[in-house]
């Protein structure tokens, strides 16, 4: 999130500073009442929620919420179930919604904006007709089972989704990229995975970013379903021990970041490769 | 191919070394419609093995849509494509053996130079080593080994194009194709660019379909031309008989410059500027038709005791070197240019009058077209 607030501040910076002038002052000054009200925004209930975790039951200051996380009860298998909703979701996700961004592109561009329309669908509809409507058409072995929320997961997960291919794709030109490796000898399997995909690794790497973030924190449907998945399982044992649940959000806010700030940072490293390899 | 050795730099006006014949390519009566338009409307080739033809043509004519169809990405309504005799009907697009460069940059971004020219290769399953052989040949014989390893977005257009044909040739293709590969490069890089891909044409001897709208880029690169119009082809020649020849009047302006000056059908032949003059080509033999004869600027000549007819002033004086093109504003606000040996009109002033005559044995005509004294072909 705050990557994401930052980044349209980098791009004013550069036209304003090679101008110089007062105008670029005012920005400057808007930038840091910004910066700061958002920082606030965040940091403000962090800090509570940090406090509130790190005081134990006679109120001095304890890390037993955060070393007792791993012994609750029902943490350790609502963190599996996540992370593996997470993993199935991904996967499915992708493989539905990669070929199909691509084909639309490639061959029926006249239908983008019709995807671009149901593809918001699901945001828009709401979560108790979603799960009604997956109900319908999930084969009968998963009914029951908590895999059956994946497949809730993955019509949630499909406007994001559906986006950042679809931006990533308008990013570079797909039909010639495509013809050219074609005339080369490229069947389509190895068309797309040696041309199209490695050329929507930022694409695909958001919408995998989205995608992990979505499911790792969705709480209505799968409180819905009656699903101990991870966030629920917070929300279920804060009325045993709330500064344990507290500690375990924290964590898993953090975990995310770093989880955001390693890819990232991976992207980074690819491209500053690239640039290494220009000056050899 | 053959491959050229390890040279430590390009030479482009090296000998042949190999004998390896191109394909022979026969289109006939291709058909291609896109809702009402027809792209292509009948449109029949037939190349030589080796041989180099241009398609030439106003935009929109299907040049585009006929290379396209020759490389399989393109269905057709009716109409054949065989190469070497064997119809591609069934053969999909990465079966089809045949390089092509593009208008817009196509080099794959997540890879290098290298990497590029070896993706045929690999798509053929060479082994690593044999492709990195290969493509390093490639970029040799395209000048660009000191490149290898950059990646597209680090290279000029120039380059890139260049890295784009030595990626087409990799695959050794039956048939190369090139879709106004130039048109995106400057005017200085794409005369020397096209020069290169000649000269690397006929030495690798590979049967080449090169697209472009620019007619003095396709008299100057092709073994013969082929001036499209409206999906068909209006004339198939050698550039100095098409230049010389045109078999229509819509080649004759299309390529190089045309003056259209009025005249009258006679019994014998058309009557232009107080001459009668034999007439070729299609159009009317009826006596008595206004029509417009067509004759290049070399083929007018200039007297300085005008006659009765054909008598004009100079308007203007434009050097080209071994000859200068005048303009002449003959009678009724009628402007033509004449080519003239430059020494021949150094003194030659403006304002100064003079006579204009057709020095051709004769002449092709066409209808009668309201003022317009003169046409240039379009030249970007
Ligand atoms: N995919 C398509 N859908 C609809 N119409 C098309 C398509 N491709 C080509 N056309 C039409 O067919 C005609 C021929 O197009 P083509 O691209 O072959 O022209 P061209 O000779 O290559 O022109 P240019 O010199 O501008 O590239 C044009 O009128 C074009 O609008
Ligand atoms: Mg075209």
């Amino acid at each position: 999130m705050v990557a994401l607030v930052a980044e349209p501040l980098d791009e004013l910076e550069v036209p304003a500073e090679e101008e110089g002038t007062g105008k670029h002052r005012r920005i400057r000054w808007w930038r840091g009442i910004v910066l700061f009200a958002v920082g606030a925004y965040f940091i403000i209930p962090f800090y509570a929620a940090l406090r509130f975790s790190l005081e134990g039951s006679n109120g001095k200051f304890t890390l037993s919420a955060f070393t007792s996380i791993p012994s609750q009860p029902g943490f350790g298998a609502a963190f599996a179930l996540s992370v593996r909703l997470a993993v199935i979701t991904t996967v499915i996700t992708m493989v539905l919604m990669v070929p199909t961004a691509v084909y639309v592109h490639l061959r029926v561009p006249r239908l983008r904006r019709l995807f671009d329309g149901i593809t918001v669908l699901p945001i828009v509809i709401p979560p108790v007709v979603l799960i009604v409507g997956v109900l319908q058409v999930a084969p009968t072995v998963l009914k029951g089972t908590p895999d059956l929320l994946a497949l809730v997961y993955v019509v949630l997960a499909m406007p994001f989704v559906y986006r950042s291919l679809d931006a990533g794709l308008r990013a570079i030109d797909l039909k010639t990229l495509v013809e050219a490796s074609r005339s080369l000898g490229g069947r389509w399997s190895s068309t797309l995975l040696r041309v199209v995909l490695p050329n929507l690794r930022a694409a695909l790497l958001s919408a995998t970013i989205l995608t992990v973030a979505l499911v790792l924190g969705e709480f209505t449907m799968a409180s819905l379903d009656q699903y101990q998945t991870f966030p629920v399982w917070i929300v279920n044992f804060e009325q045993d021990d709330a500064h344990v649940s507290t500690a375990v959000s924290l964590l898993a806010l953090v975990g995310t970041w770093l989880l955001l700030l390693l890819i990232t940072s991976f992207d980074r490293r690819q491209s500053r490769r690239w640039l290494r390899k220009e000056s050899r | 191919m053959k491959v050229l050795g390890n040279r430590a730099k390009a030479d482009w006006s090296a000998p042949l070394p190999a004998e390896r014949a191109g394909a022979s390519v026969r289109l006939s009566g291709l058909r291609r419609s896109f809702g009402p338009t027809k792209a292509l409307n009948g449109l029949s080739l037939d190349i030589a093995p080796g041989e180099l033809v241009a398609l030439l043509g106003p935009s929109g004519c299907g040049k585009t849509t006929a290379l396209r169809v020759l490389a399989g990405f393109e269905t057709l309504d009716a109409g054949h494509v065989l190469v070497d005799g064997q119809d591609l009907a069934g053969t999909p697009a990465q079966k089809r053996d045949m390089g092509m460069v593009f208008q817009s940059y196509s080099l794959f971004p997540n890879m290098d130079a290298v990497d590029n020219v070896a993706f045929g290769l690999r798509m053929r399953g060479h082994a690593a080593r044999a492709r990195r052989d290969k493509a390093g040949e490639l970029l040799d014989l395209v000048g660009l080994a000191v490149e290898a390893k950059k990646f597209p977005h680090q290279m000029s257009g120039g380059q890139q194009q260049r890295v784009a044909l030595a990626r087409a040739l990799a695959i050794e293709p039956r048939v190369l194709l090139l879709d106004e590969p130039l048109s995106a490069l400057d005017a200085k890089v794409r005369l020397q660019l096209r020069q290169q891909i000649r000269s690397l044409q006929q030495r690798l001897q590979t049967t080449t379909v090169f697209v472009t709208h620019d007619q003095e880029e396709a008299l100057s690169i092709a073994d013969r031309v082929c001036v499209m119009r409206d999906g068909r082809i209006e004339q198939v020649d050698a550039p100095a008989d098409l230049y010389a020849r045109p078999a229509t009047p819509f080649v004759a302006e299309f390529v190089g410059t045309m003056n259209r000056i009025p005249g009258v059908t006679e019994s014998g032949g058309v009557r232009v500027l107080g001459r009668l003059l034999a007439m070729r080509g299609e159009g009317t033999t009826n006596p008595g038709v206004p029509v417009d004869v067509l004759v290049r600027p070399e083929a007018l000549s200039l007297s300085d005791a005008p006659g009765s007819d054909g008598r004009g002033i100079v308007t203007n004086k434009t050097f080209l070197g071994a000859v200068t093109r005048v303009q002449v504003l003959v009678e009724d606000g009628l402007g033509v240019q004449v080519d003239q040996p430059s020494e021949e009109v150094a003194t030659l002033a403006l304002g100064a009058p003079v006579g204009v005559f057709i020095a051709a044995p004769d002449v092709l005509t066409a209808e009668r077209r309201a003022p317009a004294a003169f046409h240039e072909a379009p030249s970007n």
